[in-house]
């Protein structure tokens, strides 16, 4: 009987020896290898976690970001910023099947049969209000942030496409290869579903979106990169004044993205 | 008779070779090798290695969300921020061989590392910006 008890007491005094070493600022506890005592592990990675979130800035729900393209400015056959959002996010052509190639932003070209009149315009992720891809998510991987980005987290997504089938601006790829490529600050891999992500990783810090700066820097101009609910910006006093237009506006999905000359 | 003395003589044999095989693990301390866990850049780590060990996939899992969701950028935690003071000198990237700082360790515990089936695992890539909170 003598036995288990003192077995007993001696694990407490483990215990105890190893909690007085804990306050002594070992700041956590190991039991032995392989095994820590949760509660202060627990305590340790708070500590760690709420250290990070004081210092960084967080999306949010008082701006909209948004577009205006001017497709009286657009270029025929001007496919700069096509071009600066693949190396921005490092989109390459898949290996023999150009049809399952990413297409975050896609150059169109339209012609009024009756008038002759023909435009061209970029088309991507038109960062709905009340998006369907995240209506229709059924693992909530496709979710709009509070600044009106929509995205996808590819930590849930497992590529099932069902967004791809909501979407009215046939705006989302699938990823069908394996890549090597990123951008350490777009990571991309098979298997998920991607979208223009309005380079959420600029915005973040205070940069325009790669197109639009690419479209600034080749003296078109067509497309405005700002807050729609900011009264004072550039966008806002532009679609306060000009005509401008969604596209598919009979959806009432509010795109962020709003044209002008269509 | 003859089967009997060859059994017996297969058994020598195999005590023999278990025996030796016994005698090579012990003579390096394990039987299988310690993973090589050699920092490129010291410095202070955003954490104390013994909780790096064994809490890292949690912290990185709680920031990834925070990141992609709220936006944060930046954080104390990040995975480019590891792969900044971490990444081979030689390859420029924490995979790639089992002397490489995270597939090393990853190989020895027997545990799979997808968070590169999609984030990019070299330094060279990586803008001064994205690394700028990765170190307190």
């Amino acid at each position: 009987m003598s036995e288990p008890q003192k077995s007993g007491s001696g694990r407490r005094d483990f215990l105890g020896a190893t909690a007085a070493a804990t306050a002594a600022g070992l700041g956590f506890t190991v039991l032995a290898p392989g095994m820590q005592l949760i509660k202060f592990a627990e305590a340790n990675t708070n500590t760690v976690n709420t250290a990070s979130a004081a210092t960084t800035h967080t999306a949010s729900a008082k701006v909209r970001w948004g577009m205006l393209i001017d497709t009286t400015r657009c270029a025929t056959g001007c496919t700069d910023c096509v071009t600066a959002c693949a190396t921005e996010n490092a989109i390459q052509p898949g290996s023999g099947r150009p049809g399952q190639s990413s297409q975050w932003i896609r150059k169109i070209e339209l012609k009024e049969q009756a008038t002759g009149r023909e435009i061209s315009l970029p088309m991507m992720c038109q960062h709905c209000a009340d998006a369907p891809c995240v209506d229709v998510c059924p693992t909530g991987a496709s979710f709009k942030r509070a600044d009106g980005i929509v995205l996808v987290d590819r930590h849930s997504c497992i590529g099932c496409r069902y967004c791809m089938m909501a979407c009215p601006y046939k705006a989302r790829s699938f990823v069908h290869e394996e890549l090597t490529q990123q951008n350490p600050e777009v990571p991309r891999g098979k298997g998920c579903v991607e979208s223009c992500t309005l380079c959420v990783h600029r915005v973040d810090k205070g940069q325009e979106p790669a197109c639009v700066e690419a479209c600034s820097k080749g003296d078109h101009t067509a497309m405005l990169f700002g807050d729609l609910n900011d009264p004072a910006s550039e966008i806002a006093k532009r679609i306060a004044t000009t005509a401008t237009s969604q596209v598919r506006a009979d959806l009432r999905l509010d795109p962020g993205v709003r044209f002008q000359g269509i | 008779m003859i089967s009997t003395v060859l059994s017996r003589l297969g058994l020598a044999i195999v005590l023999g070779f278990g025996l030796s095989a016994w005698a090579a693990v012990a003579a390096d301390g394990g039987r299988v090798p310690k993973p090589v866990v050699k920092i490129e850049r010291p410095g202070q780590c955003v954490a104390p290695p013994e909780v790096i060990r064994r809490t890292h996939m949690d912290l990185l899992v709680h920031q990834r969300d925070r990141t992609v969701h709220l936006g944060e950028r930046g954080a104390k935690i990040s995975l480019n921020g590891c792969i900044a003071c971490h990444a081979s000198k030689t390859t420029g990237s924490v995979l790639g061989s089992n002397e490489n700082f995270c597939q090393s360790c990853h190989a020895y515990v027997a545990v799979k590392l997808d968070c590169f089936e999609c984030h990019q695992p070299k330094t060279g890539l990586i803008k001064s910006a994205v690394t700028a909170g990765a170190k307190p």
